[in-house]
């Protein structure tokens, strides 16, 4: 370490993780459908997927957890994102291609991405 | 980096060490590795979260779910259920209240709710053990910002701007303390670190070395800069070995950073900084003595004037501050003085960890701001007297300091009005007692601990404490005269004027403040030859009540000295000479016949 610069760029790294240990209400949450049919379904990979981007692109104010069966089990893997202020979004039938364009979409330009969502594809 | 989706923190501080904690660590890795889960799931050992009386505590994030009394067996449910299905394990979370089994978010539990977190900011928050987590919340930034936009005199400015206190016991302004040593010329001076804590249940030093030593480490390098210093040695009690540990990872990282040593942050300050032992002995904590025996020499205490900041360690120009101290000092460069000094009160600013102990339901570690009422203190964070008993009085201060009565409850604490009420701050040792405790016993232990450290070195203290102590125990045995209550007082006042250094000076102070306040119970013990609270052995006897009796002759069955005799089914007698009070048959009985008086 010669620099307080380079000591402020590992700050600014390394309080992303630390983040997540303080008690907030406001940030978006995205919680995936980790149940046993979510997870056969492949469940696993698309938290990994949201996992990545979120660490790539930096956001410090998503957290990305994951919940039990949602309860539409043929539609897994399901993914509900929780925006502040905003009516919650489920997408369905997720893998990894949708979770990219969820992330820059929905995420970070605030536009839900409707065809993935439960009501598009249930139609 | 990886970025985990949720982090498990498992308490790493000596309460939930000692109550299995690492065991519970191992068994999380163990589990989240036979799941695949541990790339998705950080476990970190962190330093006290304060509530200690329930540990061993987990606490998953980003739910924020705070589990208490965790047990190995659970680890697995935890795991399955939480962090696989993401369904928190309700049976394990905290309640405040058992009967209304409400959980609520740990900001609006009482226990943390009027607490206000400096010198802890980081305990149970990060891994003490790995500096990158340190860096995350903002460790050494302070420092940096000092090294390159401050000059010494601006850092001790700042700090005397700010209002701090020392908070290792005496309350002396922090900023001064550096300012005399910044101007004694001299081309070596030191920075040393008092982390003896030998107050008898206080253990607030040692959480904060345990749980974010980084701040320790970062606050004595300001310190050497404010004041010309560029040597720094934390002496501390080898009876912490946990804190010890992890204040030698620390010091290493931040060696291997460069945060420490030569050149930090391309400047030309350097600083270096060792660790030195004490064999735990309380008057080390003594600032002349702990530099006696940082040299090498007894931990005996000298005369002063020279002053540290004069004529320190080694002879040279010397800071000696308290942990809790230091801790506060990153905080005060890094949001201001203004931010500093809105909190508190007029002459006290800032918050006061205080360790509570003793007869209260939440033992364990609380920061408060100053200026608090010891009713919040006691009633509200710390849950009040277990078993529905009254509050009657709290001892701060530890030896040294006083007892504050049940009337004056609502005393907003801070040093001056704890000082105006005959006790003292101390380092933050709150030991709670209740109806059952009394108060001449209570003097009488905290004489014990003083008769047994007192260092010997001059007589007012090593033999006036030893008269103090056996003055009490025969007020306790119920052989004292009215007129050796008033020899006890006139003692008290000769030690205090005449014993050389702080321990002899104030060894007498918890004998006062009991007599200021609970006068009529030392007269009961001597003119009355009771104690009411039943505490002392000699001037209790144990009685069985003849209406309550039944007869079941279990008492007398479990008496070890065959005091207790009669007939099945009519009442039973003790004989109050046979009898040693030991208390074994009023445990024993079952219908509560059994009464002391
Ligand atoms: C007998 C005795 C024991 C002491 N023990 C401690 C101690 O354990 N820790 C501590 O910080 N200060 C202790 N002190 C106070 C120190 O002498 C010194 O005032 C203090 O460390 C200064 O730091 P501060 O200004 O940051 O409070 C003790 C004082 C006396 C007289
Ligand atoms: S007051 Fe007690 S501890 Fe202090 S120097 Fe005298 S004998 Fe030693
Ligand atoms: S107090 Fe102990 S010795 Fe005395 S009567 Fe009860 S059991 Fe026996
Ligand atoms: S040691 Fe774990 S809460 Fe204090």
């Amino acid at each position: 370490m010669k620099s307080l610069a380079e000591l402020q760029q590992l700050r600014d790294q390394i309080s992303q993780q630390v983040v997540l240990r303080k008690d907030r209400e406001d940030g978006i949450r995205v919680v995936v459908g980790m149940a046993t049919c979510g997870i056969a379904a492949g469940a696993r990979p698309v938290m990994s997927a949201f996992l990545n981007e979120v660490s790539k692109r930096k956001l410090s104010d998503v957290t990305v957890t994951q919940t039990g069966c949602i309860g539409m089990c043929r539609l897994e893997p399901i993914v509900e994102i929780y925006m502040p202020g905003e009516e919650k979004v489920t997408y369905v039938k997720m893998n990894e291609e949708k979770v990219a364009r969820i992330v820059a979409e929905h995420i970070i330009n605030k536009k839900p991405v409707a065809e993935y969502t439960v009501g598009a594809v249930q139609e | 980096m990886n970025i985990y989706r949720s982090h498990v923190l498992i308490c790493g501080g000596t309460g939930c060490t000692s109550s299995g904690s690492n065991k519970i660590h191992e068994e999380f890795d163990k589990l989240l590795a036979e799941k695949g889960l541990e790339n998705e799931v950080k476990v970190v050992q962190t330093g006290c979260f304060g509530l200690c009386a329930l540990g061993p505590i987990v606490v998953v994030y980003p739910e924020g779910a705070f589990y208490s009394l965790v047990k190995v067996e659970d680890v697995s449910e935890i795991v399955e259920e939480h962090l696989l299905k993401g369904r928190i394990v309700d049976r394990l979370l905290y309640r405040e209240d058992e009967k209304s089994n409400e959980v609520k978010p740990l900001n609006e539990v009482t226990f943390y709710k009027k607490q206000m977190r400096i010198a802890l900011r980081n305990c149970g928050v990060i891994n003490p053990e790995d500096i990158n987590e340190a860096i995350g919340v903002d460790a050494y930034q302070a420092l940096g910002k000092v090294l390159t936009e401050m000059t010494p005199e601006q850092v001790i400015e700042t700090i005397l701007d700010s209002g701090l206190r020392g908070r290792g016991g005496a309350g002396f302004p922090t900023g001064l303390k550096w300012k005399f040593a910044a101007a004694s010329k001299n081309d070596q001076k030191y920075v040393c670190c008092n982390a003896d804590e030998g107050d008898p249940g206080a253990f607030m030093d040692r959480s904060v070395l345990e749980g974010d030593p980084h701040t320790v480490i970062e606050a004595m390098a300001i310190a050497g800069y404010a004041i010309g210093a560029n040597q720094g040695y934390i002496y501390i009690r080898a009876e912490y070995p946990i804190a010890v540990r992890r204040l030698q990872i620390a010091i290493d990282q931040a060696k291997e950073y460069g945060l420490l040593g030569k050149g930090i942050f391309g400047t030309n300050f350097d600083f270096n900084l060792e660790i030195r032992l004490g064999a735990g002995a309380f008057v080390c904590g003594e600032e002349t003595a702990l530099m006696n025996s940082i040299e090498g020499n007894r931990g005996e205490p000298r005369p002063r004037p020279p002053f540290p900041a004069v004529k320190g360690l080694f002879a040279k120009p010397t800071i000696l501050n308290n942990v809790e101290t230091y801790a506060n000092i990153p905080v005060i460069i890094n949001k201001g003085v203004d931010w500093f000094k809105g909190i508190g009160t007029e002459k006290s600013k800032g918050t006061k960890v205080f360790a509570l102990g003793g007869k209260i339901q939440n033992t364990g570690l609380v920061e408060v701001p100053m200026g608090t009422t010891l009713r919040e203190i006691v009633e509200e964070i710390g849950g009040g007297c277990p078993n529905g008993k009254k509050f009657k009085a709290a001892q701060t201060g530890g030896p040294s300091g006083g007892c504050i009565p049940a009337s004056l409850i609502d005393t907003e604490i801070d040093y001056d009005s704890l000082m105006s009420i005959g006790s003292m701050m101390g380092s933050g040792g709150l030991i709670v007692m209740d109806e059952d405790n009394c108060m001449v016993d209570i003097a009488k232990f905290f004489l014990e601990f003083t008769v047994d450290e007192s260092c010997g070195k001059c007589v007012p203290c090593r033999v006036g404490t030893k008269r103090l102590l056996e003055m009490l125990e025969k007020i306790t045995s119920g052989k004292a005269t009215m007129e050796d209550l008033d020899k006890l007082e006139e003692l008290c006042y000769v030690i205090k004027e005449s014993a050389l250094c702080g321990l002899g000076q104030t060894a007498p102070n918890p004998v006062l403040s009991t007599l200021q306040y609970f006068k009529d119970e030392y007269v009961a013990h001597v003119k009355d030859k009771v104690c009411p609270a039943g505490v002392c052995k000699a001037l209790v006897n144990y009685h069985i009540d003849p209406e309550k009796c039944k007869g079941c002759s279990l008492c007398s069955r479990k008496c070890p000295a065959n005091a207790i005799t009669g007939e099945i089914k009519s009442p039973f007698v003790i004989d109050t000479d046979k009898c040693l009070k030991c208390g074994v048959c009023m445990e024993a009985c079952k219908f509560d016949a059994i009464y002391k008086k």
